[in-house]
C-alpha cells in the first residue's frame, strides 16, 4: 500500500516538514547570533539592550514553534515511519535511527533550555546559565541531523543555507570566545577547538557522506522505502528518501 | 563570693552583692599571657547561673527568657560596631520557628581593634559563658566561635577552654571553633554566616537577615565576643549592677583598643563617659602630641587636635562631632605623621578590601583612593575635592554591606579634619613627613579575597 | 499599597536594560551601574517597572511592596 501511495506523489506534510526544518535551523542560527550579541552587551541608539535581549528571547521561541511544527509534520507524513516518541527518545526509530535520533537529542536539549528560561525566576542564576550553554551543543547536533536525514541535502538551496548558517554560528562562537580572553582559558580553548574540529569533520565527511552515493541506504532508510531511490539526481520530485 | 544560686528568676538586688561596681569588670584578673583557666574563672566570677523562669515550665507555650529582660534593663548594645540593642536581637532570634544557632563573632577584621582576640586569648571562659547564656535565652543548642585564622594564640586558648568545659560537664550546648579568613569584611554578619554555610566569607544580599535565616537557614544570633562577655556578667550581677557605671544613655563599661603615641598602647576597659585624657593617662600618658584621633576604626571619623582635650568617650557626647565609638577603637595620630599620606594609604587598603561583588563599591572606592592619592602627590586636577564629594555621594548605600559607606565616612572625615594639610599637598605635593614610616596600622598581609566580579561596564 | 524598586547590588552586572525601560526612575552611573530613585512608584509606572524587573538578566532589579514599620 505504501508503495502505491508513494507513487501518487509526496504529501503536503513532506514539504512542510522539510521547510519548517530549514526555517527552524535558520531561526536557531539567528537566535545563537543574537544570544552572543546579547551577552556581549551589544547596543546602538536604535537597538538598545532590551531590544537585543527581547529579540533573542522571541526568535528562540519562534524557532521552537517551527521545531514543533517540523516534528508534527514529520510524524503526520505517512511515508516515513516516524512516531511522536522518536522526537523525544533518540535512536529508537526505524527510519534512519541515528540521524533522526540526533534531532531528538537536539530537541531535548532545547526543551531543557526553553523550560529553564521560562522558569528562570524560580532557579538560581548560575544553574540557569549552565543549562543555557547547552544551546552551543544543540546547534551542531541539529545541523548534523539536517545533513543526515534531510532529503534536500544535495539541493543547492539547502547546502547554501546550511553552510551559511554554519558560518554565522562559527563567527558568533569566535566572537564569544574572544571577548574576555584570556579568562577561563581552558574553557575558551576547548570551545575553539570544538568548533574547529566540527568544521573540519564536516569538510571531510560531507562529500563521502550525505553528498555521496546511496546515502539514503547507508543512513538507515528502511529497505521497503528504498524501492524508488536509484539515482543520485537532485530532482525535487524524486522519492529519494 | 560563695556560689550564686543555680536557678535564678529574679536578678540579684544590689544588697546581695559584695562585688564592687568599679572597674575592671570584664578585664578583672586578666593574665598577661595565656588564658585564665576554668577553675580560676569560676572562683572569680562564680558559677554560671541558669536563667529560667520556674513558672514557664508549667506553661505549654515557651515564654521569653528572663535574661532577655535583664539585658534590656541593662541597656546593653552590641559591641561589634553597629551598637544594635542586644535584647531586641535576642528577642528576634528567639521568636524564630526553627531552632536557633549562636555565633560568637570574634573575627575582628578591623586592623586597629584587638579587644575581641584579647578577650578570647586571655578570658575565653567569660566569652564562652556569654555564648552559653545566649544559647539558653534563644533556645539554641549550638554555639560557634569565629576567630580570625591569624589569631593563633586566641584560637589555642578558645580550643583549650572548649575542651576544659566539655570535660567538666560545664556546658549544655555543642560548642565549636571556626576560623575565618583574615580580611576586613569577613567579620560582617552576613559574610560570617555565608562562610559558616560553606560559602566565601563575603556579605550576602539581605533580607533575609541572619536573625531570620542564617547558619543552615536557621535563626542565627551573631553577637560580638565582648557583648557576650558583658552578658556573662549581667547574668551574675544583674542589670542594676551593670548600670552603676557609664552614662544614662550608654550604661556599663566597654573595651577600647588604644593605639598611637602613648606609653602603653593596648586594650583598656573604660566606663562610658570617661574622658579621653583619663584613658591616655591610664595608658601611661602621651609620648608625642596628637594631631587628631580616629574614633571607631577605618569606618569612623576623626576628631581634630584642638578638640581632643574635651573629648568624652560616649556616643552621646561624640555625636555632635560626627563620631561614634564603634567597636571601641581609638587611634591617635602623632603630629609628626602626615595625615594626608596616612589617609591615602588607608583609602588604598580599604579599596583593596572590597570583595568586588558590587560595582559601585569596587569602582567607587578605587576611584576615591586614586583621587586621594593624587591629592597627596600634588598631581590632582583642580576639582579633585569636588570629585571626592561626587564619588562619595555616588557610592553611599549602593553596596550590599556597609563597607563602602564606612570607607567614604573615613575619607570625607579626613578631608574635613585635615583640610589645611590636604590643600597644602594639592598645591605643593608630598611633604617631608610623607616618607615617614606609617603610623595607622594595617595588616602586613591579608588572606586573598577571591574576587567575584565588579568590572566597570562603561557606556 | 505602593511598590518600590530596589537593586540587589551583588547580582547586578550592569547590563543597563532597567535604565532603558524605566528612565523615569533609573539612571546609570559612570560605571554602568543603576542609581535608583527609591520613592514609591505611581500606578502609571507600574507596568514599565514590572517589565524592567522582568528584563533584568540576573534578576537584580526587585519590585517590592512598601514595607510598613511594625
Amino acid at each position: 500500500m505504501t508503495a502505491s501511495l508513494a507513487t501518487a506523489g509526496p504529501s503536503i506534510y513532506w514539504y512542510l516538514t522539510r521547510s519548517t526544518g530549514a526555517v527552524a535551523l535558520l531561526l536557531l542560527t539567528i537566535a545563537v547570533a543574537l544570544g552572543v550579541l546579547d551577552v556581549k552587551r551589544f547596543s546602538t541608539p536604535r537597538w538598545p539592550r532590551f531590544v537585543v535581549d527581547s529579540l533573542h528571547r522571541n526568535v528562540s521561541l519562534l524557532a521552537m514553534v517551527f521545531l514543533v511544527l517540523h516534528i508534527l509534520t514529520s510524524v503526520l507524513d505517512s511515508f516515513a515511519p516516524i512516531s511522536l516518541l522518536d522526537a523525544f527518545v533518540p535512536f529508537v526509530g526505524s527510519y534512519r535511527p541515528f540521524w533522526l535520533g540526533l534531532g531528538a537529542v537536539a530537541f531535548d536539549l532545547l526543551l531543557a533550555v526553553m523550560i529553564t528560561s521560562l522558569l528562570r525566576q524560580r532557579m538560581g542564576y548560575a544553574s540557569w546559565r549552565a543549562i543555557h550553554w547547552l544551546t552551543y551543543a544543540s546547534w551542531p547536533i541539529a545541523l548534523l541531523h539536517g545533513f543526515g536525514t534531510g532529503s534536500d541535502v544535495k539541493q543547492t538551496w539547502f547546502l547554501a543555507l546550511s553552510i551559511g548558517c554554519l558560518v554565522i554560528v562559527l563567527a558568533a562562537v569566535l566572537a564569544r570566545v574572544i571577548s574576555g580572553w584570556p579568562e577561563h582559558l581552558g574553557l575558551r580553548s576547548a570551545a575553539l577547538g570544538g568548533a574547529g574540529a566540527f568544521s573540519v569533520f564536516l569538510l571531510l565527511w560531507l562529500p563521502g557522506g550525505p553528498l555521496g552515493s546511496e546515502w539514503a541506504r547507508r543512513s538507515g532508510t528502511p529497505t521497503s522505502l528504498l524501492a524508488h531511490s536509484t539515482t543520485t539526481t537532485t530532482s525535487s520530485q524524486s522519492s529519494q528518501r | 563570693m560563695t556560689g550564686s544560686p543555680s536557678l535564678m528568676a529574679e536578678p540579684p538586688t544590689l544588697g546581695q552583692l559584695d562585688a564592687a561596681p568599679a572597674l575592671p569588670r570584664l578585664l578583672a584578673g586578666i593574665p598577661a599571657h595565656g588564658a585564665m583557666g576554668l577553675r580560676a574563672h569560676l572562683e572569680l566570677h562564680g558559677e554560671l547561673p541558669s536563667i529560667t523562669d520556674r513558672r514557664s515550665r508549667r506553661r505549654r507555650r515557651r515564654a521569653e527568657s528572663p535574661l532577655i529582660g535583664w539585658i534590656e534593663q541593662a541597656g546593653l548594645r552590641g559591641r561589634g560596631g553597629a551598637g544594635f540593642p542586644s535584647a531586641t536581637k535576642l528577642r528576634a532570634v528567639a521568636s524564630g520557628r526553627r531552632r536557633a544557632v549562636v555565633v560568637i563573632n570574634a573575627a575582628e577584621g578591623e586592623p586597629a581593634s584587638l579587644k575581641d582576640r584579647t578577650l578570647c586569648r586571655a578570658l575565653p571562659h567569660l566569652v564562652l559563658d556569654g555564648g552559653e547564656l545566649a544559647a539558653q535565652a534563644v533556645g539554641a543548642e549550638e554555639v560557634i566561635v569565629c576567630l580570625c585564622e591569624s589569631a593563633l594564640a586566641s584560637i589555642e586558648s578558645v580550643a583549650t577552654a572548649i575542651e576544659e568545659r566539655a570535660r567538666a560537664g560545664a556546658t549544655r550546648t555543642r560548642v565549636r571553633l571556626q576560623t575565618v579568613p583574615n580580611h576586613y569584611v569577613a567579620g560582617q554578619e552576613s559574610a560570617l554566616v555565608n562562610h559558616l554555610n560553606g560559602g566565601p566569607a563575603m556579605p550576602t544580599f539581605t533580607p533575609p537577615m541572619p536573625f531570620e535565616q542564617g547558619v543552615g537557614r536557621r535563626p542565627t544570633l551573631v553577637n560580638n565576643a565582648e557583648t557576650l562577655a558583658h552578658i556573662a556578667l549581667i547574668a551574675r550581677h544583674g542589670p542594676e549592677w551593670f548600670c552603676q557605671l557609664g552614662t544614662d544613655s550608654q550604661p556599663g563599661s566597654a573595651l577600647i583598643t588604644l593605639s598611637g603615641p602613648v606609653a602603653h598602647p593596648g586594650v583598656y576597659e573604660i566606663e562610658h563617659g570617661a574622658s579621653l585624657s583619663s584613658l591616655i593617662d591610664a595608658a601611661g600618658g602621651s609620648s608625642a602630641r596628637a594631631a587628631g584621633a580616629l574614633l571607631g576604626g577605618y569606618a569612623g571619623s576623626w576628631i581634630g587636635a584642638e578638640l581632643l582635650v574635651d573629648i568624652v568617650l560616649s556616643d552621646e557626647h561624640l555625636a555632635p562631632y560626627g563620631a561614634t565609638l564603634g567597636a571601641g577603637v581609638v587611634l591617635l595620630l602623632s603630629e609628626e605623621a602626615c595625615p594626608v599620606a596616612e589617609t591615602a594609604r588607608v583609602a588604598r587598603w580599604l579599596a583593596g578590601q572590597s570583595t568586588g561583588q558590587c560595582g559601585p563599591c569596587i569602582n567607587g572606592l578605587g576611584a576615591l583612593a586614586q583621587t586621594v592619592a593624587e591629592i597627596a602627590g600634588g598631581v590632582a586636577a583642580a576639582e579633585a575635592t569636588q570629585r571626592v564629594a561626587r564619588l562619595a555621594a555616588l557610592v553611599q548605600r549602593r553596596g550590599a554591606c556597609g563597607h563602602p559607606d564606612g570607607a567614604v565616612n573615613f575619607i570625607i572625615s579626613s578631608l574635613q579634619t585635615f583640610s589645611e594639610e590636604f590643600s597644602d599637598h594639592a598645591r605643593n605635593g608630598p611633604c617631608d613627613a610623607c616618607a615617614r614610616a606609617a603610623e595607622l596600622p594595617l595588616p602586613a598581609q591579608s588572606s586573598t579575597i577571591s574576587r567575584v566580579r565588579g568590572r566597570a561596564y562603561t557606556r | 499599597m505602593r511598590h518600590k524598586l530596589r537593586v540587589n547590588p551583588i547580582a547586578c552586572e550592569a547590563h543597563g536594560m532597567c535604565a532603558e525601560l524605566l528612565p523615569e526612575r533609573i539612571a546609570l552611573d559612570q560605571w554602568g551601574y543603576p542609581v535608583i530613585d527609591g520613592e514609591p512608584l505611581e500606578p502609571s509606572l507600574m507596568e514599565h517597572a514590572r517589565r524592567a524587573a522582568e528584563a533584568c538578566p540576573t534578576f537584580a532589579l526587585l519590585l517590592e511592596r512598601e514595607r510598613t514599620r511594625r
